[in-house]
C-alpha cells in the first residue's frame, strides 16, 4: 500500500487576481505591465507622507462582478491596515479588506470532479511593488542588495479564498482554471499567470485516512502556473506524509515552490508568529455597494462558463463522459464554444465539432491564429460528407487560419479537390489490375485488403482520392465481377 | 500702523487698493523674522526668496489689473507638517531632515491661490506629538510673551510666529489640541474645523482619524477669513465633507443664545485660569447670552481613548519612516538591521514611546480591550455631545487647564498629556473647537476660552468667539513690541 | 484589560514589532512608561460599554468613489533624488534576510 493510498490530502487555495482597470487602487496612476521601473508611481501610490488613498470605483465594480460570478453574497465592507515591514511596500502597511470583506460565501463548481467548492471570500486590496534580489548566490537568502520598483504597487487586486476543500492537485489545478475561465470572462482580469495577473498561494495538509483530526497545513507560495500547482501540491503533500509517517509533526510554515528542482523549502523566518495589528483605515470610509450598484454590474455580466458549460452539455444530448467535460472545458476556456453550438446548429454531428474545436482550434489559437466560425463550419462539413478526410480537414483549418479566405479557395489551393466518381473509377481499376494477387484474395473474401487498396490509391492519386467513395467503388467492381 | 501690526484682512485690502505692495509687506514681516525669530525660534525655514519672488508676481499681477484673491499679499506661516514642493519638510524630526516633497499639500495650494504668500515652515512637536514644542527633534521654540515659557504644542510654531507679528496668519494641525492649545497659550485666536471640512492632503498624519488643518490669527474674523479659504472639497481626501465654510454673520452676536460650561472641564484648572473663564461668562451673559453649566459625561474618559487611538494609528502611519525612500537611513547588515538603527536614530523619544505605545494597543490579544474600546468611548462622547446640543447652541471652558509653563517644567509623559484634557474630546467626535485669548491669568501670561460647537457649526462657534473678542482685555504682545515705533518697516 | 504592567520581554517584542532598536536600560523605561499610561486608561477599562457601536471615522460618509480615469505620475528622477540610495531607477536597499 502506498503513502498516497494511506493519506487523504486537504487543499485550499488563495488566488490574488490583479484587476484590468486603468488606475491603480487608490490613485490615478496607470495600470499596465512591464513599463521602466518607477515610471508610474506617485505620491499615493509610493506612500509619501502625506499622501492619501482614494477608492477607485471600477475596481470595485470588478469586485463586485467577481463576487457575483462566484455565487457569493455582497456586502458592506470595510478596508483595513496590514501592518508589516517589508521594502516592496511603501506605506509599510499594506490595504486590505480584513474582518469584513466585500464578497462571501459563494461556491465554484468543478465539472470535471464532480464537485463544489466553497469560496469563504473574496476581498479587494491593494498589489505591493517589486523586489528584484541582486547577489552572487542569485537567491533570496544571502543576496547582497535589492532594488525595489513600485510600479506594481496599489494595482487593484481582488483575492479570493476558498474552503478547503478540494483532495488532490487534480482537483486544485482543475479549480484554477475554472476560476481563471470565470475571471475572465467578467472581464475583470486578463488571467495571465505568467505575467503574475493570477496568483495562486496553496495551503496543504495531509491526515491519516480513518481519522478525523485535520493534519497541520502549510501554505506553499510562487506557483506561476497550473503545472507548478499540481507538482507543488503533490511534492508537499509526499513530504508531510513521509514526516507524518516517520512519527513527526507538521510544522506550520510558509514554503516557497522551486520550480527548478522541484521541492518546496522553508522560508525561514525571524519572526513565527506575525502580528499584522490590523486596524479599520482611518483615510477610507466604509464600502456599501447599494442594490443598484450591484444590479448594474449584474446586468453587465455576459455569460458565464457554468451557463456555457451546461449549453454545450445540452447539445451533447446527455451527460457528457469524462473527456467530453475536459474538452469542453478547453473551449470555453479559450472562447471556443461558440465554433461548437455553430457547428452543432448547422446539424454537424456533436463529438465531431467537439473534438475538432478543443484539439485543433484551441491549437491555432494558442499559436496565435485566427478562424471564423463559418469556415470551421464549412470544413466540418466537408469533412463529414466524405469530401474530406480527418487529415485533410485538419490542414485546411490550419490554412484557413493562416491565409484566410474561403473553405473551397483553401481545398484547391491544398490540391485536395476530390476525384470525380468516374477518375476514382479508373483508380480502382487501375490499381487492382497492378496487384493481381491482392484482388484475388479480396475477390475470395480477404475484406481487410481494401485498406491496402486505399493506401494504393491514395498513394497513385497523391492523396487526392476520398477514401469512403474509393471503398464503395472497390466493393461494387467486386459484387460485379462475382454477379 | 506698523505693518506687522495688520490684521490680514486690512493687509489684503490695502494691497488690492495698492495702498501697500506685496513686496512691502514681505519685507516688513522678513525684518520682523530677522530681528527676533533668533530668540523665538518660531521657524525651521524661512522662505525669504521665495516669498519675495511671490509677492513681485502678486505685485505685477494686481499692476495688470488682474484678480488676486482675498488673501493677497498676506504672509502665512505653514506648519512643518505640510507638504510644499520642493521645500524641505521634516516634521521636525530628524528622519526627514532634507526630504523635498514632490507635492504640495491641498492647504497651501488653496491659500496661495487665494493670494497669500508662504513666509516660513514653523517649529512643531515631532510628528506633532506634544504640548509644548519641547520635543522638535531641531531646537525648542519660546513663547513670545514671556521666552523662557513654552509656547504649547504641537502647533506651537504657527502660534509663536503668529503672536511675535512675524506673520498675521498661520496654519496649524490638531489632533488633540495642538492648534487651540497653543494659541491659548501664545494668547492668539486658533481654530479646529469639523473633521473633513479641511482637507489632509499633503498634511503628514499623525492620528489620521482625529486631525485637522485649522486657522491661527490675531483676530476672530482674520481666523474666519482663513478657513473659508481653506475649507472646501478636496477629491483628493476621502473624508473630505464637500462643504465650504461661510464667514458673513459671524458678527451677528450671541443675543438669545444657550451657551453650556463644561463641567468635566473644570477639574484641575488652575485659579488664574479659572478667573478668565468667568470673566468671559460674565462677558457673554452681558453680551446677551444664557450660560449654563452641562454635563458631558463620557468626557472625562477622552483622556484614555485618545492616548490609545492616537498612538495606534501613528504606529502605523510612521511606519513608512523606514530609510527606504526618502529621509534618513542608517544602514545595517540587512534590511531589518537598517529599519532598526534608522528608526532608532530618527525618532525622538515621545514619538519611540508612542509609536511603542500604539504597537501594543494594536497587537494581537489587546486590540478589543484597548482599541477597541476606545473606538466605543469615542461614540458614547459623542452621544453625550448630541444629548448637550440639544440644550445648547454652543459649549464653552478653558482651552487648557493652565497659562504657559517655563521650559522643562514637565517632564512625565502624563502630567504633559494632561495638558489636552479640554480639547481632545471634540478631535474623538469630530467637533469644531477653538481657543480666543481672553487672558492674562497668572504672571500677565495669556490664557484662552475654548468655544465648542456642533459638526459644521463653525458659524455659531465664531459668532460666539467673536462675542469674547469684543470684551476681551487687551491682547498680550511681546516685550520688543510694547516699546513704541519698533513696528517693523511701517 | 489585561494587566498594567508590561513586563520587559513584552516591551522587547513589540519595540521590534515596530522596528525600534532599543537598548536593555531604555525597554525599562519604556515597560515602566508605557505601564503608567494604560494604568491611567484603566478607567475606560472598567466601562460596561457592551454593545456601543464603535466610532472609526468621526465622519458618517460611505461609498466614496473616484472615477478610473489616468492622472499624471511623477517624476521619477525628483523621486529618487530623495532616496537614500537608487540604482538603475530603482530604490536600492540592503540585502533582505528570509522574509518575505
Amino acid at each position: 500500500m502506498s503513502l498516497e493510498d494511506k493519506y487523504l490530502i486537504t487543499v485550499g487555495l488563495e488566488v490574488h487576481c490583479e484587476l484590468r482597470t486603468a488606475t491603480k487602487l487608490f490613485c490615478g496612476c496607470a495600470n499596465v505591465f512591464g513599463s521602466p521601473p518607477n515610471t508610474n508611481i506617485c505620491p499615493v501610490c509610493l506612500g509619501l507622507p502625506g499622501a492619501l488613498p482614494v477608492l477607485n470605483r471600477r475596481a470595485v465594480e470588478y469586485a463586485i462582478a467577481i463576487g457575483l460570478a462566484l455565487n457569493c453574497d455582497v456586502r458592506r465592507s470595510v478596508f483595513a491596515r496590514k501592518n508589516y515591514f517589508y521594502p516592496d511596500m511603501p506605506k509599510d502597511f499594506q490595504i486590505s479588506q480584513y474582518d469584513e470583506p466585500i464578497c462571501v460565501e459563494g461556491y465554484l463548481e468543478l465539472p470535471v470532479a464532480g464537485k463544489r467548492v466553497g469560496i469563504v471570500r473574496a476581498h479587494i486590496e491593494e498589489d505591493t511593488g517589486k523586489t528584484t534580489h541582486v547577489g552572487s548566490s542569485g537567491r533570496i537568502q544571502g543576496a547582497d542588495f535589492s532594488l525595489v520598483d513600485y510600479n506594481r504597487s496599489g494595482i487593484p487586486l481582488v483575492e479570493i479564498v476558498s474552503a478547503p476543500d478540494m483532495e488532490s492537485a487534480e482537483e486544485a489545478r482543475e479549480y484554477v482554471s475554472e476560476l481563471r475561465a470565470i475571471l475572465v470572462a467578467t472581464g475583470a482580469t486578463d488571467g495571465k499567470m505568467e505575467e503574475g495577473s493570477l496568483r495562486v498561494d496553496a495551503n496543504v495538509s495531509v491526515h491519516r485516512k480513518g481519522t478525523e483530526e485535520l493534519g497541520t497545513r502549510c501554505e506553499i507560495k510562487n506557483l506561476n502556473s497550473l503545472r507548478s500547482l499540481g507538482r507543488a501540491i503533490q511534492y508537499e503533500a509526499r513530504r508531510q506524509m513521509e514526516i507524518v509517517e516517520e512519527g513527526g509533526r507538521v510544522r506550520q510554515q510558509t514554503r516557497h515552490w522551486n520550480e527548478d528542482q522541484g521541492v518546496t523549502s522553508s522560508l525561514r523566518s525571524k519572526e513565527e508568529a506575525n502580528d499584522y495589528r490590523y486596524f479599520p483605515e482611518p483615510d477610507l470610509v466604509p464600502l456599501e455597494p447599494s442594490s443598484e450598484m450591484v444590479e448594474l454590474v449584474r446586468a453587465e455580466l455576459p455569460v458565464l462558463p457554468p451557463a456555457r458549460r451546461a449549453a454545450l452539455s445540452d447539445l451533447a444530448g446527455g451527460k457528457p463522459n469524462r473527456s467530453e467535460l475536459e474538452q469542453i472545458g478547453t473551449c470555453i476556456g479559450l472562447d471556443l464554444d461558440g465554433f461548437v453550438s455553430s457547428a452543432a446548429e448547422a446539424g454537424l454531428p456533436f463529438k465531431l465539432a467537439l473534438s475538432r474545436a478543443a484539439n485543433e482550434l484551441a491549437a491555432l489559437v494558442g499559436a496565435g491564429e485566427a478562424l471564423s466560425p463559418e469556415a470551421f463550419v464549412g470544413v466540418l462539413k466537408a469533412e463529414d460528407s466524405g469530401r474530406l478526410s480527418a487529415t485533410q480537414a485538419k490542414a485546411v483549418m490550419a490554412w484557413l487560419a493562416e491565409t484566410g479566405g474561403a473553405v473551397e479557395e483553401a481545398i484547391s489551393a491544398l490540391g485536395f479537390v476530390g476525384l470525380s466518381d468516374d477518375e476514382v473509377g479508373s483508380l480502382v481499376d487501375r490499381v487492382t489490375a497492378e496487384h493481381p494477387n491482392e484482388w484475388g484474395r479480396y475477390m475470395a473474401g480477404e475484406n481487410q485488403l481494401a485498406g491496402f487498396f486505399i493506401g494504393a490509391a491514395m498513394k497513385a492519386s497523391g492523396g487526392k482520392v476520398n477514401g469512403r467513395v474509393f471503398s464503395a467503388l472497390l466493393a461494387g467492381k467486386r459484387e460485379s465481377a462475382q454477379s | 500702523m506698523a505693518i506687522v501690526d495688520m490684521a490680514a484682512r486690512e493687509i489684503a485690502s490695502a494691497v488690492r487698493n495698492r495702498e501697500l505692495s506685496a513686496t512691502e509687506v514681505v519685507e516688513a514681516h522678513l525684518s520682523e523674522i530677522s530681528a527676533h525669530d533668533r530668540e523665538v525660534a518660531a521657524f525651521l525655514l524661512v522662505l525669504a526668496d521665495e516669498a519675495r519672488h511671490r509677492a513681485r508676481s502678486i505685485d505685477e499681477a494686481i499692476a495688470r489689473g488682474e484678480e488676486v484673491g482675498p488673501l493677497a499679499g498676506v504672509p502665512i506661516a505653514v506648519k512643518d507638517n505640510m507638504t510644499l514642493r520642493g521645500v524641505e519638510t521634516t516634521c521636525a524630526s530628524r528622519i526627514l531632515a532634507g526630504w523635498r516633497p514632490p507635492y504640495t499639500a491641498t492647504v497651501v495650494q488653496r491659500v496661495e491661490s487665494a493670494g497669500a504668500i508662504v513666509i516660513g515652515k514653523t517649529n512643531l512637536d515631532e510628528f506633532a506629538m506634544g504640548s509644548s514644542t519641547e520635543n522638535s527633534g531641531f531646537f525648542p521654540t519660546r513663547n513670545p510673551i514671556d521666552l523662557s515659557r513654552v509656547p504649547g504644542g504641537s502647533s506651537g510654531g504657527s502660534a509663536a510666529a503668529v503672536a511675535a507679528r512675524f506673520t498675521p496668519l498661520a496654519l496649524g494641525s490638531d489632533t488633540g489640541g495642538s492648534i487651540r492649545q497653543p494659541a491659548s497659550l501664545c494668547g492668539v485666536v486658533g481654530a479646529k474645523p469639523t473633521y473633513g471640512l479641511v482637507s489632509r492632503y499633503g498634511l503628514i498624519a499623525f492620528a489620521s482619524s482625529l486631525d485637522q488643518i485649522g486657522p491661527f490669527a490675531r483676530s476672530v474674523e482674520d481666523a474666519a477669513a482663513l478657513l473659508s479659504v481653506i475649507a472646501s472639497r478636496d477629491p483628493m481626501d476621502s473624508t473630505s465633507l464637500g462643504v465650504g465654510f461661510d464667514a458673513s454673520g459671524i458678527a451677528e452676536g450671541v443675543q438669545g443664545m444657550r451657551i453650556g460650561v463644561v463641567e468635566e472641564m473644570l477639574e484641575g484648572v488652575s485659579s488664574g485660569v479659572a478667573s478668565v473663564l468667568d470673566s468671559a461668562i460674565a462677558a457673554l451673559e452681558a453680551a446677551g447670552a444664557a450660560i449654563e453649566r452641562v454635563s458631558v459625561p463620557a468626557a472625562r474618559y477622552g483622556l484614555s481613548a485618545y492616548y490609545l487611538i492616537a498612538p495606534a494609528e501613528a504606529s502605523s502611519n510612521l511606519a513608512r519612516f523606514d530609510g527606504v525612500r526618502y529621509g534618513l537611513r542608517v544602514e545595517g547588515e540587512d534590511i531589518t538591521e537598517t529599519y532598526l538603527r534608522t528608526r532608532e536614530r530618527g525618532f525622538g523619544a515621545e514619538v519611540k514611546r508612542r509609536i511603542m505605545l500604539g504597537t501594543y494597543a494594536l497587537s494581537a490579544g489587546y486590540y478589543d480591550a484597548l482599541y477597541g474600546k476606545a473606538q466605543q468611548v469615542r461614540t458614547l462622547i459623542a452621544r453625550d455631545f448630541a444629548a448637550a446640543y440639544e440644550h445648547f447652541d454652543a459649549l464653552i471652558s478653558p482651552t487648557s487647564p493652565t497659562v504657559a509653563f517655563r521650559f522643562g517644567e514637565r517632564s512625565d509623559p502624563l502630567s504633559m498629556y494632561m495638558s489636552d484634557v479640554c480639547t481632545i474630546p471634540s478631535n474623538l467626535a469630530g467637533h469644531p473647537g477653538m481657543s480666543v485669548p481672553f487672558g492674562p491669568a497668572e504672571n500677565g501670561m495669556p490664557a484662552g476660552v475654548q468655544v465648542l460647537a456642533p459638526a459644521l457649526r463653525e458659524g455659531v462657534m465664531f459668532r460666539v468667539a467673536m462675542a469674547l473678542e469684543a470684551a476681551a482685555s487687551e491682547a498680550a504682545v511681546p516685550e520688543w513690541a510694547k516699546a513704541a515705533g519698533s513696528g517693523g518697516a511701517a | 484589560m489585561s494587566s498594567d504592567q508590561i513586563s520587559r520581554d513584552e516591551t522587547l517584542h513589540i519595540a521590534h514589532l515596530a522596528r525600534l532598536a532599543i537598548t536593555d536600560e531604555e525597554a525599562d523605561l519604556y515597560s515602566r512608561q508605557l505601564s503608567a499610561v494604560l494604568a491611567h486608561a484603566r478607567d475606560i477599562g472598567a466601562l460596561d460599554i457592551a454593545g456601543v457601536e464603535p466610532t472609526m471615522h468621526a465622519v458618517s460618509m460611505r461609498n466614496v468613489m473616484r472615477e478610473d480615469v489616468v492622472a499624471d505620475s511623477l517624476d521619477r528622477e525628483e523621486v529618487l533624488a530623495s532616496a537614500p540610495s537608487s540604482e538603475a531607477g530603482m530604490f536600492l536597499v540592503p540585502r533582505i534576510m528570509g522574509e518575505e
